[in-house]
């Protein structure tokens, strides 16, 4: 069993101080405090992200100069690409939006006013799979369609504790980078979205989630009753056959004020929608918190941040619950 | 196998009468490879194009059930997206990169005894390439928006590259097919004359480039050639190394893997080698070819094969071996060896690694049919192993412990028969077009391939040749076919074309000079 420090959330937790708008971030304390951990673990993280970090600039510059060579061609410049994203496309700043059409967008549109994310409490779910049932419900998927997928995880006492698992709405997701044909985009919210009408069906997303987020649409059997509107891929309903699908973060319904299905769908109020430019955080049971102060009171961590992903979901974890010891669990 | 309305003096239009063993060697060579081309199909053949056609069109009407059902009807679910079709599309342009790859090394290193194999390996090569391509349309949940890959390009997609690889592979793989081909066209043409075939006549002279065999014809082909034969080996590394970048990209254990691209190109070229003695020794027994491609053909492709069966299962352990000891991520090695895939990873083992090294050190099973049948296995065993490459990667959990599992249903069988099918019948109907094979290099390399019946039929004869000569450069060959005869039997070859061996291979000829 360990106890998670907050020297030990530093280690665990990269994402929450590798980002460039300090400032900007969670709040100024838990910056200085993350930094001070890193002063004191030189050897554990400070030099693995410095070499990573030089080993990227030297990979940025090859990149940059191939680009130069190649006449503009982004040649194998995604990590690259990935090293730069925080000064763009940082979780609270403005314009979070890339894959395709960031550029002529982000000129002309004004700022979004919101950048959605999740806070999931892991001490506070009991496994009682409402929210992938509201899920399933809402977006008419078959039950092997689990956007939302609770799995059953063991802790360090040898006890079993559920793990809600939505999309991660990575701000460097893997499944857009290999998209072949930028059906999958990350929309100015930070919200990763596929395109349905233009998925190829590749399945590569697939391949590249660390998280098991995407589901494909497998099979034609699936009957929809008539519907009001046309399938977007804000509200992807109904799917497309042969094309991925993968939990929307309900941003339409977030943009309308209301709770994203499985946040509403939760009895506990285990999940919070949050929103990192208004710094609010708010779960089924009308609790609203400020998510900044939220994420550090509690230590939240993110999932598998080895994966240099950098989650928009965070994780409260309960006594005992370590997610590191689960990703290499797979035995 | 068919009827043969060749006449024997057309055969030996444009060669020189001179040499009368020369000559005989020439007729055969050429009514063998021009009789699948002429006159009515047998009956066999005939039976044979049907049932394949059949299948093939099985695994068509399988994919349109497949088109109007999803994926889901080929066995696909979440926790196995990708299974046998990437499988196929692995495997299939796998065994072409052997058929070019041996082409292209027996080329670059002047091997003479390559001059029966190259048209069957390099048709080969087209042939598997072009239906491994194909694969990838069932693969895709909508294949009709294929063209987006071209429109919407995404450079930093790994499936770009793939595209990008694929795609120069098989235009690659075409230009090094036709380039042999272009003095046979040429041949063809003089042989068969306009009236058996007025469209094909058009189109092999408008491809044959007017084709004369001149010394500068020559001398350019043969550079063009060498040139084609160095790119290509490079050309097909690279395209199985992106393709294995498609999984090693990934962060699924078993996948992730540095070995990834050496092991997919070992195996590429390792299935490759054994389908092209398949395909040698089931066409040297369709065709009659008995008399140019020999044993001791099928047993050097052996040794071939059976050394890189010997690095393939070196990389196997080297895979298997640095994940399984630190046990960080054993689970997918696990599945394989004592799990859900053992069966499929033992059987590899067992016919895909063991069975090919017995057969071709033991001296009573090295021979056509134990070769043929062990080559039939390697090809069989590494579709399988391809199998265990991909499933358990991709059925493991990456959060939590539930396994998913892949089942074959009759559609995803079926369309991959068809792709099996369509290797025979796609050969058949090429051979039916182009000659079998390559009658410019069967004649420029003589008798090479074929010192066995040399010695017992023709010594005399070719060495009496070789000394009367008319332009003395009858060099011989004893040395490259490592015969046991120890005949340096230089019958005269190649002096038909004025310059002796268009190759220029100043080395060969000055030894042959010595003896």
């Amino acid at each position: 069993m360990r106890k998670l420090s907050r020297n030990k959330q530093a280690s665990v937790e990269p994402n929450l101080i590798t980002q460039d708008s300090c400032a900007s971030s969670l709040d100024g304390q838990n910056c200085q405090v993350t930094s001070a951990a890193l002063a004191k673990e030189p050897v554990d993280e400070g030099e693995k992200e410095f070499s990573r970090r030089r080993f990227l600039s030297m990979f940025g510059a090859a990149a940059g100069a191939a680009a130069v060579i190649g006449s503009g061609i982004e040649l194998l410049s995604y990590r690259a690409y990935a090293q730069g994203l925080p000064k763009t496309n940082n979780w609270s700043g403005d314009g979070g939006m890339t894959g395709s059409g960031a550029a002529d967008m982000a000129s002309t549109e004004a700022p979004p006013t919101h950048q959605w994310a999740m806070v999931i409490d892991l001490g506070m779910c009991n496994g009682c799979q409402s929210c992938p049932a509201a899920c399933q419900k809402a977006h008419y998927l078959t039950p092997d369609q689990t956007w939302m997928k609770v799995f059953t995880l063991t802790d360090n006492d040898g006890q079993t504790y559920s793990l809600p698992r939505p999309c991660m709405q990575c701000e460097n997701p893997p499944c857009l980078h290999v998209c072949p044909v930028h059906a999958t985009f990350r929309q100015d919210q930070g919200v990763v979205l596929v395109n349905q009408d233009r998925c190829i069906g590749c399945r590569m997303c697939m391949a590249a989630c660390p998280y098991e987020a995407r589901y494909f649409n497998w099979n034609s059997n699936v009957s929809y009753p008539p519907l009001p509107v046309a399938s977007t891929p804000e509200f992807p309903v109904p799917q497309k056959l042969g094309t991925v699908g993968k939990c929307t973060f309900c941003v339409g319904n977030l943009n309308h004020g209301l709770l994203s299905e499985c946040a509403a769908g939760c009895p506990m109020g285990a999940i919070y929608n949050g929103d990192l430019k208004t710094d609010v955080a708010v779960n089924s049971l009308g609790s609203t918190v400020k998510l900044s102060k939220f994420l550090y009171d509690n230590n939240a961590v993110t999932y598998k941040p080895e994966q240099n992903t950098h989650p928009r979901v965070w994780y409260i974890l309960g006594h005992g619950q370590d997610l590191a010891a689960n990703a290499a669990s797979a035995s | 196998m068919k009827e043969t309305n060749i006449n024997e003096t057309a055969l030996l239009t444009g060669t020189d009468q001179r040499n009368s063993a020369k000559e005989r060697w020439s007729v055969e060579v050429r009514s063998a490879a021009v009789r699948p081309m002429s006159g009515r199909t047998s009956m066999r053949w005939r039976l044979a194009v049907g049932v394949l056609s059949l299948i093939v069109l099985a695994g068509i009407g399988a994919w349109i059930y497949q088109l109007k059902h999803g994926l889901g009807s080929a066995g696909y679910n979440d926790q196995a997206f990708w299974a046998v079709y990437i499988v196929d599309v692995i495997a299939f342009i796998g065994v072409s990169y052997g058929g070019a790859v041996i082409s292209a090394i027996l080329r670059l290193t002047g091997q003479s005894w390559r001059a029966p194999l190259t048209r069957l390996a390099e048709g080969t090569a087209l042939v598997t390439v072009v239906i491994g391509a194909l694969f990838i349309f069932p693969h895709l949940g909508r294949p009709e928006r294929f063209w987006e890959i071209l429109v919407y390009v995404n450079t930093s997609s790994p499936l770009f590259w793939d595209f990008v690889a694929i795609g120069t592979y098989v235009m690659a793989t075409m230009i090094f097919f036709y380039l042999p081909l272009i003095p046979d066209l040429a041949i063809v043409n003089r042989i068969l004359g306009q009236e058996d075939k007025p469209m094909r006549y058009r189109i092999f002279k408008a491809l044959s480039l007017r084709w004369m065999g001149n010394e500068r014809q020559r001398r350019l082909l043969h550079g063009v050639m060498s040139l084609v034969a160095l790119i290509i080996v490079p050309l097909a590394v690279s395209v199985h190394s992106v393709l294995s970048w498609a999984f090693a990209t990934t962060s699924r254990p078993g996948w992730s893997e540095t070995v990834l691209p050496p092991y997919f190109v070992i195996a590429a070229l390792y299935s490759g080698t054994a389908l092209v003695i398949v395909v040698a020794s089931a066409f040297r027994k369709g065709y009659n070819l008995q008399r140019f491609i020999t044993k001791r053909h099928i047993v050097r492709l052996g040794y071939f094969m059976a050394a890189l069966g010997l690095v393939y299962a070196y990389l196997t352990l080297a895979d298997m071996m640095t994940d399984g000891y630190t046990g960080i991520t054993t689970g997918w090695i696990s599945q394989t060896v004592t799990g859900r895939y053992a069966i499929a990873f033992w059987f590899y083992v067992l016919v895909g690694e063991v069975l090919p090294l017995v057969v071709v050190a033991v001296k009573r099973f090295r021979n056509i049919p134990g070769l043929t049948i062990a080559s039939l296995g390697v090809v069989i065993a590494l579709w399988v192993k391809r199998i265990v490459i991909v499933l358990p990667p991709v059925t493991q959990p990456l959060i939590g412990n539930q396994w998913g599992s892949y089942h074959f249903t009759w559609v995803s069988l079926t369309i991959t028969l068809a792709g099996v099918a369509a290797i025979p019948l796609g050969l058949m109907l090429l051979f039916r077009v182009v000659p079998v094979m390559s009658i410019d290099e069967m004649e420029e390399m003589g008798e090479l391939g074929s010192a066995e019946q040399v010695s017992e039929h023709t010594l005399v004869a070719s060495e009496l040749l070789s000394v009367g000569a008319p332009n003395g450069n009858g060099h011989s060959n004893g040395h490259g076919n490592g015969n046991g005869h120890g005949n340096g039997n230089g019958h005269g070859n190649g002096n038909g074309h004025g310059n002796g061996n268009g190759h220029g291979n100043a080395a060969r000829v000055s030894e042959g000079e010595v003896q």
